[in-house]
């Protein structure tokens, strides 16, 4: 008998605990919760496995810093915006963006952690606060900034959605794909736009959907389907990777519209505006020629009142979003702007080459455009 | 008398062994129910500071993705309650014929683990133990990317015997095509059913009354296949033609088609079941003491007799029991679909969600599918083994 009663005693015990951690982990103005918070105060219940999804404003920043480092969703997949390389490190278009954010946090690029999300658990990671941001490219969508509770931070990269079918096959318009097969990957709007665009033309294929995009293109190289699709950026950065790149050719149609950015959870402004005003900070400096290499020197010298605000030198624009006044310099410095980015990444020196089109300044035809520091 | 009544009734309630075993259980159920509605309330508290509620309303909603393989007319203009549906029934057929496939090669299996021919004993425990030892992720992607994906491409498909064609879009099989008088054809074998069903009863009734013990089971099903005969014979058009398949622009047509996801999940699934049925069965038939063949022998029974009168009934029931955890295993790694692309009900489900954002019903949703699954299953079983069971007097 005894034991039972210590048995009873011990679970309500632990169920006292459980409730302290869960109240800590969610304050919540309900009332059954409220109640049992003031039990946090004397259990101190800090789980390195407790997953804490900060949402008020400041909270991610705050969160950030005393962590020491951001952790940062990303694709590991796409050569040229995500991918691991043979030595282990993460590289590419969208990887920077996490650097550069990182720089402008604490001066040093290197304080991320790089989290590989895949395709249909990214949003979820977001919103359970497993990762801090998600730099992986997500098509900004209606649906996404509002039900899925993410807020999209700029467009870093204009896309499209195209199409790569085998150079021999014949293949040369969506029409020829009639009664044929489409490899897609599962959870992206790319499987609901081809949905879409193919019901439109009223061309009849079979979706051959998978999990991630290595599946996605290992069945397409084994001829599983008789096309693929995603993304024009990422048709070009897997062709690299496939057994001969030059016997596969992109189809000359855009199905959609893709903007591609970094995206944050709803409820934290702060944390909103600096990774907003990161890549404003990326585009302003390739917009006055500010590069990585001559920094230092426009630092010291430049009388541009605007130049001179963005790199801290006047005013307090970097106080104001929480950070030290010099992060736009921090970002230039190491990571340099858009266009050193947007070359190291996917440059004609690189083998997954896109050519700038939209993604060039506004001044050269393009659709990049920061807003004014000041 | 008196006496003592009166002194049990001084024993106070909380040193009543009755009364204490009952409140401690209470007070376990109430600790139970106290953790679960901390844990619900915490989720649904969390949840709402996300701006999320728990609502199935999004069923309703147009699914907008395409699914490769559907039992019923699916489109993207259908709703996410159809998306549901298809999944659930490739889940159901891919268990089916994974049961019924994973018994076959697995009583065989075992049999032949037995067998006394040394060749035939080797290869089966080679292959077993291979088998039995593999992860089955590993193995049923070594199925789908190592085999049906090297399949040759639809240009230079391989025609098998028997009109089999191979390629890597899919294996096409003859399959029948259901003509005029079919539905005449179908109102022929429910008949046949009746008749088996009134032969099996009967052999039934003779085998209580006699203490003989007809072949119950083949007299059943060979009426039941006399009867289809004769209906098929003697109707004026075949009530099946023979659709073959055949390489057309882009893709296979005709006859059955059987994409390389299905076929990649439901091998890799019956070959590795069926290495672990293998075990139960030769674990069973083990368990049937040497004392009892050699006491069917001495009565007269031929070989055949003894494993069929003696052997094999008392071995079913140390087969069921383990046989049934089998099956219930085979279903839930189904779900393991998601690695080969087949769009199974978890698969499905996780496309739900991505595109909902309704990841906590899904999951909820998902669980309780296999839970249905498991427990229908079991119960199947259950019966079964209830009715095999040693009826002790």
């Amino acid at each position: 008998m005894r034991k039972i009663f210590a048995i009873t005693t011990m679970l309500v015990i632990l169920s006292i605990a459980l409730a302290a951690c869960g109240g800590a982990s969610t304050p919540v103005s309900g009332e059954p919760i409220t109640v049992i918070e003031t039990v946090v105060v004397t259990v101190e219940v800090a789980g390195p496995l407790q997953v804490v999804a900060p949402t008020g404003f400041g909270l991610t920043l705050e969160t950030v810093t005393a962590r020491g480092n951001l952790i940062c969703g990303v694709n590991s997949q796409v050569p040229g915006f995500g991918f691991v390389g043979a030595d282990g490190s993460f590289a590419g278009f969208d990887v920077d963006f996490c650097r550069a954010l990182a720089a402008a946090i604490f001066g040093d690029p290197d304080k991320v952690e790089f989290r590989p999300v895949t395709a249909s658990e990214r949003f979820t990671a977001l919103q359970s606060g497993e990762i801090d941001i998600l730099s992986r490219n997500t098509t900004w969508s209606f649906v996404r900034d509002t039900e899925l509770a993410g807020n999209f931070v700029h467009t870093t990269f204009y896309d499209g959605q195209g199409m790569m079918a085998p150079t021999d096959s014949g293949i040369n318009t969506l029409e020829d794909l009639e009664g044929g097969t489409i490899c897609v990957q599962t959870g992206t709007t790319t499987e609901l736009n081809l949905a879409d665009v193919m019901a439109s033309l009223g061309v009849s294929y079979t979706p051959a959907v998978f999990e991630d995009a290595d599946s996605t293109f290992a069945a397409y190289g084994e001829g599983r389907c008789d096309a693929v699709t995603t993304d024009k950026s990422g048709l070009i950065s897997r062709r690299t990777v496939l057994a001969d790149p030059s016997a596969h050719v992109i189809l000359d149609v855009t199905m959609s519209r893709e903007p591609l950015g970094p995206m944050v959870r709803h409820g934290d402004d702060q944390w909103f505006d600096i990774a907003q005003w990161t890549v404003f900070a990326l585009i302003a400096g390739e917009e006055f020629g500010v590069t990585s290499a001559n920094v230092d020197d426009i630092k010291a010298s430049s009388t541009a009142p605007e130049v001179r605000r963005l790199l801290g030198v006047e005013g307090d624009l970097g106080l104001k979003l929480g950070l030290s006044n010099d992060f736009a310099y921090n970002i230039l410095k190491n990571l340099g702007n858009y266009e050193e980015v947007y070359n190291r990444n996917l440059g004609p020196d690189t083998p997954t080459y896109i050519p700038r089109g939209l993604n060039s300044l506004y001044t050269d035809g393009g659709l990049h455009y920061s807003p004014p520091f000041r | 008398m008196r006496h003592r009544t009166t002194q049990k009734s001084t024993i106070p309630f909380w040193r009543d062994e009755r009364i204490l075993n009952i409140l401690g259980q209470v007070a376990f159920i109430f600790g139970v129910l106290f953790v679960g509605m901390l844990i619900f309330l915490n989720m649904r508290a969390g949840l709402a500071k996300q701006g999320v509620t728990l609502s199935y309303n999004f069923f309703q909603g147009i699914a907008g993705f395409g699914i490769s393989e559907t039992l019923f007319s699916y489109s993207r203009e259908s709703s996410y309650w159809q998306a549901y549906l298809v999944g659930l029934l490739n889940t159901l057929s891919v268990s089916i014929v994974g049961v019924v496939f994973s018994t076959i090669f697995g009583v065989m299996l075992g049999v032949a683990r037995l067998s006394t021919n040394f060749l035939i004993n080797r290869l089966a425990t080679f292959y077993l133990e291979l088998i039995r030892n593999l992860s089955l992720l590993v193995f049923l992607i070594f199925w789908y990317q190592g085999v049906f994906l090297k399949l040759p491409r639809v240009k230079q498909a391989v025609l098998w015997p028997a009109d089999i064609i191979l390629t890597n879009r899919g294996v096409g099989i003859p399959w029948g095509l259901p003509t005029a008088s079919y539905p005449t054809f179908q109102l022929i074998l429910l008949i046949g059913l009746i008749l088996a069903i009134g032969v099996y009863l009967a052999l039934r009734a003779y085998s209580r009354r006699t203490g003989r013990a007809p072949l119950t089971t083949l007299w059943t099903i060979l009426s039941f296949i006399l009867v289809a005969l004769i209906g098929w014979l003697l109707l004026p058009e075949k009530p099946l033609t023979l659709d073959l398949p055949f390489v057309k622009g882009l893709n296979l047509s005709g006859g059955k088609i059987l994409s390389p996801e299905f076929m990649a999940l439901t091998s890799g699934l019956v070959l590795y079941t069926s290495a672990f049925i293998g075990e139960v069965v030769r674990a069973g038939i083990l368990s049937v003491s040497k004392g009892q063949v050699e006491a069917s022998r001495a009565l007269g029974l031929n070989g055949f007799q003894t494993l069929r009168l003696v052997v094999f009934p008392q071995a079913l029931r140390v087969i069921i029991p383990p046989l049934t955890s089998q099956y219930l295993n085979l279903i839930k790694n189904s779900s393991l679909a998601i690695a080969v692309g087949f769009p199974d009900v978890f698969y499905i489900s996780n496309a739900i969600a991505n595109q909902t954002g309704r990841a906590v019903e899904m999951i909820a949703m998902v669980m309780v599918t296999y839970l249905i699954f498991s427990l229908f299953t079991s119960v199947l079983m259950n019966w079964y083994n209830q009715r095999i069971k040693l009826v002790e007097r």
